[in-house]
């Protein structure tokens, strides 16, 4: 907390002695905190009353860890990270970056390519599903959104709240056209990525002449009120019951995946009947629309308007005093955002088959847009990575079995998913709070091209 | 949008005109029915004390703020003319070719020195990159556009001498170089009215003297006449051709920079008296001016006396 | 009549408990600028401290009378509020007071999951419902109020008054009203800026709790999402009555409250929350101020 504030030349007695009371305070703060929550714990009986399950062994091993950590912080990690930031602050150059580090995105493009295929190899047809979809498909869905956000957040520096109602309308959009008109993945794709930026030009133009916060929470409430919409709407939507059956994509309408079909892919070429090659299939969809949204965001950075929205989130005031009109470079910012956003829930809709609101929570919103700040906003690459260890981490606890042999055969991991997810926004927040990659690339060049380290980079005033 | 070629309200050598503006914030009136103009291809300064509301003319002139009453025109060397309590500022900048610094410097301190003056540039790219769409596609006559505005950018760094920065994050620079970049980012968007508040402020003697020439330079080889505000008396008497004088929201004084400095209003305003001691401290100044002239002719100078 | 001044009663009550959140996200607003997004999360704790409190009083102590239970309820929601909101402020908000400014608006994203899902955790996902702690009902001309009713508003005049005591007359206010003006020049006369905000923050969540007690008393059932739509509805009455004014909490909260139950009785109760949400955009866009807020001027 405030150790790294502690100067590290504390006499190692006294920090001792500094540590240990920060560590008793620790644990009666933390028992304070635990003992109502975690020792007692609320439970139905078998006639539906509410009775008091007591845990007092779980609550003194939470205090136990409040203490030992509180002790670890003060003693040992808050001195050394102290020295570390000294040590950092010293030399200021930005690291100029190593043949790796510049060809990664050449590099990560040829592993993804591969990755399926490897999986297959690696673990048979069916044992790669779990990991072409859960893992491969599921993160790319969030890297495409998180880049689709970071136009808005990262370069225009625009709050948006509510960016899972774009999501939510690229995925009804292909759901109910091509259930009610049969109309094809391939056709309605864009028309779901141009409904959604239609949408956010619709509820972006009265809501961006506000700043900062007031939008992040105007959107907060757009979003909320797309999701009750398709919630209350049930005679279109379904309700909550959701859309079922929404028809899969196809290989440009050559093959289809839907099994009964003539040209099944599988029978057009002799295979056995497996839900992988959909799986493999929809991964290379999702790369290549990833790929598009990356070339595209890194071609308008070096358009005027790209650059307009980097002044934007810089100083709006200076934006206005160079004949920079700030509603339509917002507006833009904030439909071609929601048109990925489009794109992105179109192709969720094709995958999943089913699609309920279910799916559109603020907890999305939440989720992309951690992505997007943990990743350093503007940060294509660094936002990927977010987006890889954020979801595939927590992805994997669906996998620890092994907890279960050490807490009990009820504990689901699955559970501590969203618990873990927010711990990690708030720690990597506290620890990094420009993001995982901080320094930006500037769009042009005179002599050369030197990365600028964030410490310049000013806020959002949206 | 706002012009009205048929009926020509400023003549040929005005620049802006100020009518009758005045400027209420709730109670308080910033702006008390102030008039003033500016020539084509001179320097106007505006000083006076601090909270008179000269940055508040600014940000009417350059449409920050909407005035509560008042007119202000402005004429373009072309004879376009602009009501610019009309129109909203990024117009003002981008159609009647207005260009403004700030106080306290707005600069895109994480973008580079040379970022700073290609986003001046804005609405002159977004059309030759046919609004983004054609730029996207990697249309040719954007690449060449974008060429011009890096050459542009150079010229106006090599103006302020600031080529060796260029790639150099603009918060990254020393403040007498910041507030430089600054002039250069107005002068990137192509004006021909150019508004300075306090361009000298916090600058050395030396950076102070460059900024003058700069200033001149600005007026003479781009034709753009300028409005600054100032405290640095010095620079107010070297390069500026008119001078306006502001006390509580009002003009006191309005005319060549030797005028003003003699004019005792100014002279009372700057030492704080009250308007009703106005004329007690006009014949206490003619009395000791008379002093000292008769204390020269006898050889005394007063400051040896003691 | 009767049905409109029977929702209008209804409409108050709720409004109350609103008003009473709102509270909590206006000063913070107000002396730091900054959304605590984790506040409707420390509302919903102070609900479960106080079900938690009414479990143990019913099973260990027998007759404990209903005004006695309801007051150790209302103070255990209290301490476990402000004490969580304390920390929060401590571990995930004054790090990174002067860093960028979405950083701390992240964070709170980022408590109120933790929150929310820490109880989920914790307490099951289950409603927990208990049974009903206050019946008594009166029947004044064709109208039924609730005693339970009269108590959530007794309670919140009585909390509100102390709140604009603390605020307006104490020394306490002077500092919080210095800091929020600017922070530096407090300190520098002296104000302990970081304690201040810390008191801001739990000033405003032991708020929370006892709204949150009483949210409990009046529904009789708490879940660990019931902090999202109260919270978020609870800054839309802060920002409808201008943030950073209490009053303005207050009537935002009353609005809000009496705008749900009236659309609820005459148009359609699937859609209260649109009409609440369309309130905050609508307010926003057209007055940022809010009723009794102060219009901002924007500096160049």
């Amino acid at each position: 907390m405030t150790a790294a504030a502690q100067p590290p030349r504390i006499p190692s007695d006294d920090r001792l002695k500094w540590a240990l009371r920060e560590a008793l305070f620790a644990g009666l703060i933390s028992f304070g905190m635990f003992v109502l929550y975690v020792g007692l714990e609320t439970t139905q009986n078998i006639r539906n009353q509410l009775v008091l399950n007591q845990r007092w062994g779980l609550l003194a091993i939470l205090v136990a860890i409040a203490v030992v950590g509180r002790f670890l912080i003060v003693y040992f990690i808050g001195p050394w990270f102290a020295a570390r930031k000294a040590a950092k602050a010293a030399k200021t150059e930005v690291p100029t970056q190593s043949l790796l580090r510049r060809n990664i995105g050449w590099i990560a493009l040829l592993a993804l390519l591969v990755f399926p295929m490897a999986m297959v190899w690696l673990v048979g047809p069916q044992k790669s599903l779990k990991w072409v979809d859960n893992y491969g498909v599921q993160i790319l869905i969030y890297v495409m959104l998180a880049w689709g956000l970071n136009i808005v957040v990262g370069l225009a520096g625009l709050l948006d709240l509510g960016y899972v109602a774009f999501y939510a309308v690229g995925a009804y959009s292909y759901a109910l056209l091509s259930l009610y008109f049969g109309l094809s993945f391939w056709t309605l794709l864009p028309l779901a990525g141009i409904l959604a930026a239609f949408w956010g030009i619709i509820l972006g133009f009265p809501v961006l002449r506000l700043r900062g916060d007031y939008l992040a929470v105007v959107t907060l409430a757009f979003g909320e009120i797309i999701r009750l919409v398709l919630i209350n709407w049930t005679d279109v939507t379904q309700g909550t019951f959701g859309v079922s059956g929404v028809p899969k994509a196809s290989i440009f309408g050559i093959w289809s995946f839907e099994v009964g079909a003539d040209n099944n892919f599988a029978k057009a070429f002799g295979l056995r009947q497996s839900s992988a090659y959909y799986k493999i299939f929809l991964f290379y969809v999702i790369l290549a629309m990833c790929a598009v949204t990356a070339v595209v965001t890194i071609r308008l950075r070096n358009m005027p308007i790209g650059r307009a929205w980097e002044a934007l989130r810089e100083d709006e005031i200076a934006c206005r005093s160079l004949g920079i009109n700030t509603v339509t470079t917002k507006l833009t910012a904030f439909s071609i955002g929601a048109m990925f956003g489009g794109f992105a829930g179109a192709f969720f809709a094709a995958r999943q088959g089913f699609i309920s609101p279910e799916s559109f929570t603020f907890h999305e919103s939440a989720i992309i847009l951690a992505v997007v700040v943990l990743g350093g906003m503007g940060s294509l690459f660094g936002i990927a990575v977010a987006a890889i260890v954020m979801i595939g981490g927590t992805e994997l606890l669906r996998e620890m079995h092994f907890l279960k042999t050490i807490f009990g055969p009820d504990f689901t991991p699955e559970l501590y998913r969203m618990l873990i997810f927010g711990l990690a926004m708030v720690i990597v927040m506290v620890l990094k709070p420009r993001g995982l990659v901080s320094v930006r690339n500037p769009t042009a060049f005179l002599h050369e091209r030197k990365a600028v380290s964030s410490a310049f980079t000013k806020e959002g005033h949206g | 949008m706002t012009q009205h070629p048929e009926e020509r309200r400023l003549s040929g050598d005005e620049v802006l005109r100020v009518e009758h503006m005045t400027m209420r914030f709730g109670g308080l009136i910033a702006i008390n029915d102030l008039s003033f103009s500016a020539k084509r291809g001179e320097i106007t300064a505006l000083i006076g004390p601090n909270g008179a509301g000269k940055t508040t003319v600014f940000n009417c002139v350059t449409g920050f703020y909407k005035p509560t009453m008042g007119r202000i025109l402005m004429r373009r060397s072309n004879g376009e003319e602009f009501n610019l309590e009309r129109m909203s500022d990024f117009e003002i900048n981008r159609d009647a070719k207005v260009s403004r610094t700030f106080q306290n410097i707005r600069l895109f301190t994480g973008l580079t020195v040379l970022e700073n003056l290609l986003v001046a540039q804005h609405n002159a790219l977004m059309k030759s990159s046919g609004f983004t769409v054609l730029g996207l596609l990697g249309w040719r006559p954007y690449k060449d556009a974008a060429k011009e505005a890096i050459e542009k950018a150079r010229y106006w760094l090599e103006m302020i001498n600031l080529v060796h920065r260029a790639d150099d994050p603009a918060g990254d620079l020393p403040y007498g170089e910041q507030r430089r970049l600054e002039i250069a980012r107005a002068m990137c968007t192509g004006p021909e009215f150019l508004c300075l508040d306090e361009p000298a402020a916090g600058l050395n003697p030396r950076e102070s003297l460059e900024l003058n020439t700069l200033l001149r330079s600005i007026r003479e080889k781009h034709d753009v006449s300028l409005l600054l505000i100032e405290h640095d008396m010095s620079v107010v008497m070297q390069i500026s051709d008119h001078v306006v004088v502001l006390e509580y929201g009002a003009k006191i004084s309005d005319g060549t920079p030797k005028h003003v400095q003699n004019d005792p209003r100014v002279i009372a305003a700057y030492l704080g008296v009250e308007d009703d001691e106005v004329d007690e401290v006009l014949e206490e100044i003619e009395e000791v001016a008379e002093e000292v002239s008769h204390e020269h002719e006898a050889g005394q100078p007063t400051g040896d006396a003691r | 009549m009767e049905y409109f001044i029977q929702q209008t009663i209804n409409g108050v009550t709720l409004g109350s408990v609103y008003g009473m959140i709102a509270i909590g996200y206006t000063m913070v607003y107000g002396i730091i600028g900054m959304i605590n997004f984790s506040h409707g999360d420390v509302f919903m704790l102070g609900t479960f401290a106080a079900l938690i409190m009414f479990l143990i009083l019913t099973s260990l102590v027998a007759g404990m009378g209903v005004a006695a239970m309801l007051l150790v309820m209302m103070a255990t929601a209290i301490v476990m509020s402000s004490l969580w909101s304390w920390v929060i402020e401590r571990i995930a908000y004054r790090p990174l007071r002067g860093s960028f400014r979405l950083a701390p608006l992240i964070t709170a994203i980022g408590m109120s999951i933790v929150l929310s899902n820490f109880i989920q955790v914790t307490q099951g996902p289950r409603n927990k419902p208990i049974p009903p702690m206050v019946t008594k009902v009166y029947d004044v001309y064709g109208v039924t109020i609730s005693l339970k009713q009269i108590l959530i508003v007794l309670i919140t005049i009585v909390m509100m008054t102390a709140f604009w005591y603390v605020v307006t007359k104490t020394s306490l206010g002077r500092a919080q009203r210095a800091t929020e003006q600017d922070r530096k020049m407090a300190a520098l006369l002296g104000i302990d800026v970081d304690r201040t905000i810390s008191i801001t923050f739990v000033m405003g969540a032991s708020l929370a709790g006892v709204a949150g007690a009483m949210y409990l008393m009046y529904y009789g059932v708490a879940t660990f999402s019931d902090g999202f739509i109260p919270g978020v509805k609870a800054f839309t009455a802060a920002v409808l009555g201008g943030i950073g004014s209490l009053p303005g909490a207050l009537l935002g909260g009353l609005l809000i409250g009496l705008i749900e139950s009236l659309w609820s009785a005459y148009f359609s109760i699937d859609y209260k929350d649109v009409a609440t949400f369309s309130i905050l955009a609508i307010v926003l866009i057209f007055k940022p101020s809010g009723l009794l807020g102060r219009p901002e001027i924007e500096k160049v």
